[in-house]
């Protein structure tokens, strides 16, 4: 019975449905946590709570979000393009959710003798696929603006489909410099190329591979990353002194959310694939026995410091809800302990910390920074980056053919 | 069709079952009370003086079309980068007569000033 | 099987999106219709294992060339233009030429001994390097010419298009 069940799970189709919902569940509760995430880090960079109403520490909030969202008034202006005024959305969210397919979150393991690969289907232009998508994500945006038939929506939406092609060009320049070291388009040979270490403690990650380290490339990939998913500073499609909302002016309701989600969905594709082309992937940091060790010492760090501010509480239910949380996270900790579930485990804290770094990255930039003039941000994407990163790609071109 | 393929359109097609799913299940539940001030272009609280379609400036459309220019240029570059370990100098060598062209046009447009935006 | 299903459904977008570029009377229609129309032929591309082929035709057709046409849509006012008289009215002229056309296609390709291959001939069983690999190879050593005089094409189109606009402006 129990092998019937492992070869039943074991067939493709059933694997690839399962892991199908497995990453469009993760997916869609990450986006909504990550709405809830920036509003809370954003606070308290600006030394605010955040909120803190719905649920401890407001930990419902994407629900509420949500809910009310769902259930607000969803406005059809008399003057637009019905058609395209309702396409727009779902093209959005189509092409930013599509591109989290290919990403591989591991390398291949082992469960009660399945194996598989953490990951819903590797493509040989696994790289490809992704430039492709993102420059459809375009349409959502350019027939947002056109459609909705405002000239506030129509020169959001002219602005930031400009914008996300001419950064286009700088970020793909900045993809293909990692690819000579790699030699491949499949993400996870370009992730597995990394493995290793240099000297025996560098990580053999493309920013610090030599002969080539890749730094330059990935500055220029997570610039031209902040400008295709339209974050501040590049944020000019919202520009709200001028431009009130941008392309989604005449849009309320879940299709004024599907942007929304489709920013953040875009903004996980791209944290995911800087992880994967510069910072190795799931490859710890340092060699492995160590590296082992240091997803449980975080976690029990973290449990404690909650479990020791939960003693001493600021406001009325952290008694209660600190503790537990941070007992939680004492589990967890443990969990990486279990060596049934490490190979598991381990690449996946490295890589979602990865990933969770960068985000933060994006957070923090959007707490800090103004927003740049439009014709600063254009002229930076073709004064600058552009020839900045074919020159880039040029001398890391020399180096390997020099040094290897 | 090559091998990886199949998941990938199914998870496309749960894609876009997620926002049409979300946008009718709203139509389902939202209120709706329009009438005519509320479904006036927003323009502020005043009048739309006129429609928005009209001519907008040129340079949206130089930028599209250096685009799509370059564009071709960094895709025939993907290839290259892939097979590149195995081509060696010779792999240098003709990339940078490829390049240097291109960079000549590219220096070209910019002393014309087809790259500045004001 | 499963590759006869999505053949003829790449088929169908693709002749679908081709009748509907030219029949829709407005421009943003027909432009979306021409986008879903090389989807087709992209799914067509993948469907041969041309894998690089069906990427490029997305990113450069769909995500460069489109955009383009969006834009021309979004900048000048196209709509008053379609109102305007058309001069598209020719259908009998135009049904004997693409007849005429047609035939032409049809008996070069049965001379050329394409319409008498088996049509069922599965593609062959990818072996060695991938796709991309093969094309590479090809590319930057026996078709080296005509990739660097692509780089002299795509010169004279940056002249071009410079050009262009500096006179309107």
């Amino acid at each position: 019975m129990n092998v019937d069940l492992i070869s039943i799970l074991g067939n493709f189709y059933v694997l690839t449905l399962i892991k199908l919902g497995l990453v469009a569940g993760v997916l869609l509760t990450a986006l909504a946590y990550l709405q809830w995430i920036e509003r809370k880090v954003i606070a308290h960079i600006q030394l605010r709570v955040g909120p803190t109403r719905v649920g401890p520490h407001g930990l419902l909030q994407p629900l509420a979000d949500t809910i009310k969202l769902l259930t607000k008034e969803d406005l059809m202006p008399s003057h637009v393009n019905k058609f395209f005024y309702v396409l727009a959305p779902m093209v959005a969210v189509f092409f930013a959710l599509s591109a989290i397919a290919v990403i591989p979150f591991g390398p291949k393991i082992n469960v009660f003798g399945i194996e598989t690969y953490m990951q819903l289907s590797d493509l040989n232009i696994g790289i490809l696929f992704l430039l492709a998508l993102s420059g459809m994500g375009v349409y959502g945006i350019a027939l947002a603006g056109w459609s909705s038939n405002n000239k506030y929506s129509l020169i959001g939406g002219l602005r930031s489909s400009a914008q996300m092609i001419s950064y286009e060009l700088p970020m793909a320049l900045a993809i293909a410099s990692p690819l000579l070291l790699a030699g491949s388009l499949s993400l996870r040979e370009i992730a597995e190329s990394q493995a290793g270490f240099m000297l025996g403690f560098i990580p053999r990650w493309s920013i610090f591979q030599m002969p080539a380290p890749q730094l330059m490339a990935f500055v220029l990939f997570m610039i031209a990353g902040f400008a295709e998913t339209n974050r501040i500073p590049f944020d000019l499609p919202e520009a709200e002194n001028e431009l009130v909302a941008g392309f989604h002016t005449e849009y309320s309701s879940m299709k004024f959310a599907s942007f929304f989600m489709a920013e953040y969905a875009n903004m996980v594709t791209i944290c995911c694939l800087a992880t994967l082309l510069f910072l190795g992937g799931w490859y710890p940091i340092v060699p492995s026995p160590v590296a082992d060790y240091i997803p449980t010492l975080v976690h029990l760090a973290g449990g404690g410091m909650l479990i020791f501010h939960g003693l001493q509480p600021a406001r009325k239910w952290d008694k209660y809800t600190m503790p537990v949380f941070g007992v939680a996270f004492l589990a967890v900790g443990l969990l990486f302990l279990v060596p049934f579930l490490q190979p598991i485990l381990l690449p996946l804290f490295w890589f979602i910390s990865k990933v969770g770094i960068l985000l933060f990255l994006f957070i923090w930039v959007r707490a800090t920074l103004p927003r740049f003039r439009y014709d600063q941000l254009m002229h930076f994407a073709w004064a600058f980056m552009f020839p900045v990163s074919v020159v880039h790609l040029f001398v890391t071109a020399f180096l390997v053919a020099l040094l290897k | 069709m090559p091998e990886g393929y199949l998941p990938i359109f199914v998870f496309m097609v749960v894609a876009l079952l997620f926002p049409v799913v979300a946008i009718v299940a709203a139509k389902l539940v939202r209120p709706s009370s329009p009438f005519a001030t509320k479904l006036e272009a927003y323009e502020c609280g005043i009048k739309a003086a006129s429609s928005s379609r009209g001519r907008y400036t040129v340079r949206f459309y130089i930028v599209a079309i250096l685009f799509v220019i370059f564009d071709v240029e960094t895709i025939f570059l993907y290839p290259w980068a892939v097979r590149y370990q195995s081509l060696g100098w010779f792999g240098v060598a003709e990339v940078t007569v490829f390049l240097v062209i291109l960079v000549v046009g590219y220096v070209w447009a910019y002393k014309k000033g087809a790259l500045q935006w004001v | 099987m499963l590759d006869t299903i999505f053949f003829y459904v790449f088929a169908l977008l693709t002749i679908g999106g081709a009748i509907a570029t030219i029949t829709r009377r407005s421009a943003m229609h027909s432009a979306l219709s021409l986008i879903v129309s090389l989807l087709g032929v992209a799914g067509l591309y993948l469907l041969q294992k041309a894998e690089f082929l069906f990427a490029v035709q997305i990113v450069l057709y769909i995500g460069g060339i489109m955009v383009l046409f969006l834009f021309v849509i979004m900048l000048v006012n196209l709509d008053q233009a379609a109102k305007e008289r058309q001069f598209n009215r020719q259908w009998l002229l135009g049904l004997v030429a693409s007849v005429l056309v047609g035939a032409q296609m049809v008996w070069m390709l049965n001379s050329a001994g394409v319409l008498s291959l088996p049509a069922a001939v599965p593609a062959p069983a990818a072996t060695g390097p991938g796709n991309i690999e093969a094309l590479a190879d090809l590319l930057f050593r026996e078709y080296l010419l005509p990739f660097e005089v692509a780089s002299l094409l795509l010169l004279v189109a940056i002249v071009g298009s410079v050009m262009m606009a500096k006179k309107t402006s």
